[in-house]
């Protein structure tokens, strides 16, 4: 018999998913959430869309009212840090010196900012964006700019230069790489996204290096790139990736490599403990079991939910497929699967009808698709993936092929 | 303030006041109405709200767009014509008295 129950590090998605899973899942020992944050667990994905635009408000990003811990029996401890891991006591030590004992330890403590290797990135005014507090910073500055620069042309720094272009700033994008989003998607993906941004009015500068921040007083008045060149700033917002929160696992003795290192169950070597979300690197049942670690929401909450059942005493291995959004201007990117390590790629719709999916195929095998105002292809496209059902390059080309059709007998993998 | 009942998939309803202008996935979510589970946010990505609209007020509100159509084609319980995401749901004036059940599953 034990009074210890589960113990959840991090509030972020992965976090407040298992702890609201556990009780959905009929599990009855006492759930402990931890965060580092002085605030009830909030979504991330408004902070840098509806949030800076201004057509979402605080209180909306909100995941439940702060009733509903109390209501699910979820004991939510704010404005704390775990700073060690004892596993063979099975307790978990905080900054305040208290100490907490588990049964289940969930490890869902996310990642932090990576930040700006050149000079002068220590001015008031060089921004990053993770949490709500930075999100509420950057809105607040983002107010009184006008010549605002975003370093990095990954999913994060284009939406929040197109939220800033659509507020009327005059915004730079810089790009170290030779095309934007280049981690995660097609060429063709990149250079639609390109056109967009600088059809509204951004101007966007690939394969460049910052060199240097310059300003005065504390604050940035301009940033000078590896080709000499420089853009006058007055608010710099850096978005050039994330570090996972590795630390405390491996001061524990965990694992850790490119994340905190689990297996299909995401479970670390410790059967007490697991690791979800962007800190935990897993076999991936959509890249062949190549492990992986992936950012996003779906990641989060998916995990968190093979998690939970596991905890409540439903063991299963982790094998959603997944997927993932991005929103700028009036454009939805939809992307599902893993295109990395793809061997084919076709494409359905044209840019200039601004309507295209593109069909990543691996052997033969459709592995991911990318969709861009497209959305039928996405969802039919999640199920076909999930199912395996097969589809021919050939197919995908063909607009006259119904895909709903094809993937009528399959079942989806949410 | 316009109400909206949420009947459960056993019968169960609640009637909560729902300010105009928010979504019914809103009102569900901040009145701890169960059985809308709303993963993406509201940004109509996972068909977690999803809903059945009764008949009587499927006329007021406007038709689902191309991206909640896909979604629905995901949903956990297979769609019928009166399903929609509840996310894309705003409420207006119109709506008082609005009933939408809500699926045996939303996962």
């Amino acid at each position: 018999m034990t009074l210890a129950g589960t113990v959840i590090v991090g509030t972020g998605q992965a976090g407040f998913q298992t702890a609201a899973s556990l009780r959905t899942n009929g599990y009855q020992e006492p759930v402990t959430l931890i965060g580092e944050e002085p605030h009830i667990p909030y979504q991330r994905p408004p902070l840098s869309k509806g949030f800076p635009l201004g057509t979402q408000d605080r209180e909306s990003i909100d995941f439940r009212p702060a009733q509903f811990y109390a209501d699910h029996r979820i004991d939510l401890i704010t404005s704390r840090r775990v700073t060690a891991i004892d596993r063979s006591a099975r307790q978990v030590a905080l900054d305040s010196g208290l100490r907490f004992s588990y049964d289940k330890l969930i490890l869902a403590v996310g990642a932090r900012n990576r930040l700006l290797p050149a000079p002068g990135a220590n001015f008031e005014n060089v921004l990053y964006l993770r949490t709500v507090d930075e999100g509420v910073a950057f809105k607040a500055r983002l107010a009184y700019a006008q010549n605002v620069v975003v370093i990095g042309g990954g999913f994060v720094g284009l939406e929040l230069a197109a939220v800033a272009s659509s507020l009327g700033k005059r915004v730079t994008v810089v790009e170290a790489l030779p095309r934007l989003m280049s981690r995660a998607v097609a060429p063709s993906v990149s250079e639609f996204f390109f056109d967009l941004h600088r059809s509204k009015g951004v101007k966007v500068v690939c394969g460049a290096a910052v060199s240097e921040l310059s300003g005065v007083n504390r604050r940035v008045t301009g940033i000078t790139l590896s080709d000499g060149a420089h853009h006058p700033a007055d608010l710099v917002l850096a978005g050039i990736g994330i570090l996972p929160n590795v630390e405390l696992a491996s001061e524990a003795g965990l694992p850790t490599s490119n994340g905190i290192a689990v297996d299909e169950f995401l479970q670390t070597p410790d059967e007490n403990i697991f690791a979800i979300g962007d800190c935990a690197e897993f076999p991936c049942a959509f890249a062949a079991g190549q492990r992986l670690r992936l950012e996003s929401v779906q990641n989060a909450a998916d995990q968190a939910q093979t998690v939970a059942a596991t905890i409540a005493g439903r063991r299963e291995p982790y094998r959603a497929l997944p997927w993932f959004w991005t929103d700028q201007f009036d454009v939805k990117l939809q992307m599902a699967g893993i295109s990395h390590g793809r061997d084919q790629i076709v494409i359905r719709g044209s840019a200039e009808s601004r309507k295209l999916s593109v069909f990543y195929f691996k052997q033969g095998r459709l592995a991911a698709i990318d969709s861009i105002n497209r959305p039928l292809d996405h969802m039919i496209g999640r199920k076909l993936i999930a199912a395996g059902t097969p589809l021919t390059p050939e197919q995908a080309a063909d607009e006259s092929i119904d895909l709903k059709k094809l993937s009528s007998k399959s079942q989806v993998g949410h | 303030m316009p109400k909206v009942i949420y009947v459960s998939h056993s019968g169960d309803r609640k009637e909560i006041d729902v300010p105009v202008g928010t979504t019914v996935m809103a009102g569900a979510l901040k009145n701890g109405v169960d059985g809308i589970v709303a993963e993406c946010g509201g940004v109509c990505m996972c068909s977690t709200c999803h809903v059945f609209v009764d008949q009587a007020f499927l006329g007021k509100i406007p038709p689902a767009d191309d991206t909640e159509e896909a979604v629905l084609e995901i949903a956990a319980i297979e769609r019928q014509p009166n399903s929609r995401l509840s996310c894309q749901i705003k409420v207006t004036e119109d709506l008082d008295g609005l009933i939408v059940v809500m699926p045996e599953k939303q996962r």
